[in-house]
């Protein structure tokens, strides 16, 4: 019985590490296959996208997905960092949009988020339904307004028509909200006997408490606006202000340095993941269980 | 001295106005508040009025015209039933597969920190990293085909039929299923173990325990995971256009794609017609799923 047990566990594990695996491919392919060399990738990948020429041919040439490289070098990281290449200016220029970005709405997010689950006015859940909505929103349906209203402020073609609007962004509201419904009203009775006023709950007793609630928004945001596409595109006419998220979907025309360049660009993110993961998961945990 | 008591008086006063709820929610909302009229709140409504007149520069009042020559567009009708079809699709799908995969990781496994890890990773790897790959997979001269013709299946365009679409599918899922399955594990280990023991005691078998037990007590994190993954599946946009670009295949072609388009050739007038179009249906989606929140609240009291 308990022999059969073990077994069923076992069994079990290696359903669930197969999907692990599934999932974990693409990344890791990306990873190993940096370290090749630009002519090992051109071999390899050269008739991915050519699409006319190789079945002129009358044969099948097809890429070759290949897991470890024939021979390890750092060609492509060198190419990518000291080559003549972009990377390291449009590195940056993600970096000054996304780091504003994050700071300001997690700043603006937490007091509003108090203001919505803690504080009682009239129409409150309403006007958080109207939140909720600008959330569900693609970008593109306040596009020409937003575009007309960065032109009235002087802001088109500089990062900022990007950062105001992303600190403004409803999405740390709502899932602060989330958040601070679980910390009980006892809490903030009590601190307000004692003679607390409203400022000095928010930053004793809420802040420490939604801890991890702000980690895991840094983490979606920085997820989030690392990977944004549609406003540079819009708001960056001048590809030199461009982030690395339009930059790499150029590279890929030149697949003998984007492995290492991807691999670059997603490091950051990977590695705060990782620093913050129990506080992360703990964070989304916590705002999912209580509507 | 006198003065040093007129600012202690002065502080008093503040502290007692701030102790007040009416003023304590305009400290706390008025940024917030500000930001999001100037950015987002009339920005929309500005959009409302676009798309009642017939030229952003005239100002002339259309009526409906906007939106009837809207509805007649071929191309908003694709982009539109594209857009539905897709989140209508992928998101019951995506809250079964992370719903079962949750509750595999929620029995006893080995390694499950390890594993729950990696379901989550993809959420945090940008798209644009992983692009080449996907791009080596489902070109035409592309590893799945070089499979496919090696198990003596004839090779397809991936990305320039109707297969795209789940192409696409197959991207959201991948990266989004993590996050909505470390919310559902959440929720299952809320759930008290003895509900189940009783259950079993009173002979309800292992589905009805699921519907009746675990669905029910589920009900707050699906509202929460809907609506998130209603939100991701609008912005698989991202994927899509580094993936397939401006002109991408018919069947992925998006709202997005086209509001971008009327953008490029400065269609104000059907893009912000599409806009309020789209917005109205997210409203009533919206208003749906608190609807339902509420009648599931005032059920469990």
């Amino acid at each position: 019985m308990r022999v059969f047990k073990v077994i069923h566990k076992a069994s079990l594990t290696l359903v669930m590490a197969a999907i692990a695996a599934l999932f974990l491919f693409p990344i890791v392919i990306t990873f190993t296959n940096s370290f090749m060399t630009a002519q090992e990738i051109d071999f390899n990948y050269g008739p991915i996208g050519q699409i006319n020429e190789a079945t002129e041919k009358g044969k099948k040439l097809f890429g070759n997905l290949k897991w470890l490289p024939d021979q390890v070098s750092m060609e492509q990281y060198g190419k990518v960092l000291v080559g003549s290449s972009n990377y390291l200016k449009m590195f940056w220029n993600s970096v000054f949009l996304v780091a504003p970005i994050i700071a300001g709405q997690i700043l603006v997010a937490a007091f509003a988020a108090y203001a919505f689950s803690k504080l009682q006015f009239r129409g409150r859940d309403r006007w958080f339904l109207v939140y909720v909505m600008t959330m569900l929103m693609p970008f593109q349906v306040t596009l020409v307004p937003n575009y007309i209203m960065a032109d009235k402020l002087g802001l088109l073609n500089s990062p900022y028509a990007i950062i105001w609007p992303g600190i403004f962004a409803a999405f740390g509201v709502f899932m602060l909200r989330q958040f601070m419904l679980h910390i009980p009203y006892a809490y903030i009775e009590a601190a307000k006997m004692d003679g607390a006023g409203h400022l000095r709950i928010f930053f004793t007793i809420i802040v420490p408490m939604v801890k991890p609630g702000l980690a895991a928004l840094v983490v979606l945001l920085f997820v989030d606006y690392w990977n944004m596409v549609e406003q540079p595109l819009i708001f960056l006419e001048d590809p030199f202000r461009q982030p690395l998220s339009v930059y790499l979907s150029r590279i890929n025309d030149e697949p003998g340095i984007a492995f290492a360049a991807s691999v670059l660009y997603m490091t950051p993110m990977v590695l705060l993941f990782l620093y913050a993961e129990t506080y992360f998961i703990k964070g989304i945990q916590l705002s999912g269980i209580k509507g | 001295m006198k003065q040093w008591f007129f600012r202690q008086g002065a502080a008093m006063k503040i502290m007692k106005w701030m102790r007040r709820d009416a003023a304590a929610v305009w400290i706390f909302l008025a940024p917030s508040a500000a930001g999001f009229a100037l950015f987002y709140l009339i920005p929309f409504m500005m959009g409302v009025f676009y798309s009642f007149v017939d030229s952003p520069v005239d100002l002339h009042f259309a009526g409906l015209e906007n939106y009837r020559e809207l509805l007649a567009s071929g191309s908003f009708r694709k982009a539109a039933f594209n857009t539905f079809y897709f989140s209508a699709f992928s998101v019951p799908l995506i809250l079964a597969l992370s719903l079962g995969l949750a509750l595999l990781l929620n029995s006893k496994l080995y390694f499950r920190k390890w594993l729950r890890t990696a379901y989550v990773l993809p959420l945090v790897v940008p798209v644009a990293s992983i692009v080449l790959v996907w791009q080596i997979l489902f070109d035409w001269n592309g590893s799945v085909n070089a499979w496919l013709s090696g198990l003596g299946v004839d090779r397809m365009d991936w990305m320039n039929s109707e297969v795209a679409r789940y192409v696409i599918m197959v991207v959201y899922l991948w990266k989004n299923i993590g996050y909505n399955v470390i919310l559902f594990l959440a929720g299952l280990q809320q759930i008290p173990k003895d509900y189940y023991e009783t259950a079993y005691v009173e002979g309800a078998g292992r589905l009805r325990q699921f519907s009746g037990i675990t669905l029910v007590y589920l009900t707050p994190t699906m509202f929460f995971v809907v609506i998130l993954s209603i939100m991701n599946s609008f912005k698989v946009f991202r994927e899509t256009y580094l993936i397939a670009g401006d002109y991408p295949h018919d069947s992925i072609y998006m709202m997005q794609h086209y509001m971008n388009n009327m953008f490029t050739s400065l269609d104000i007038q059907k893009l912000t017609a599409a806009a309020n179009l789209m917005v109205g249906c997210i409203l009533l989606i919206v208003m749906g799923l608190f609807a339902v929140e509420r009648r599931y609240r005032q059920f469990m009291e």
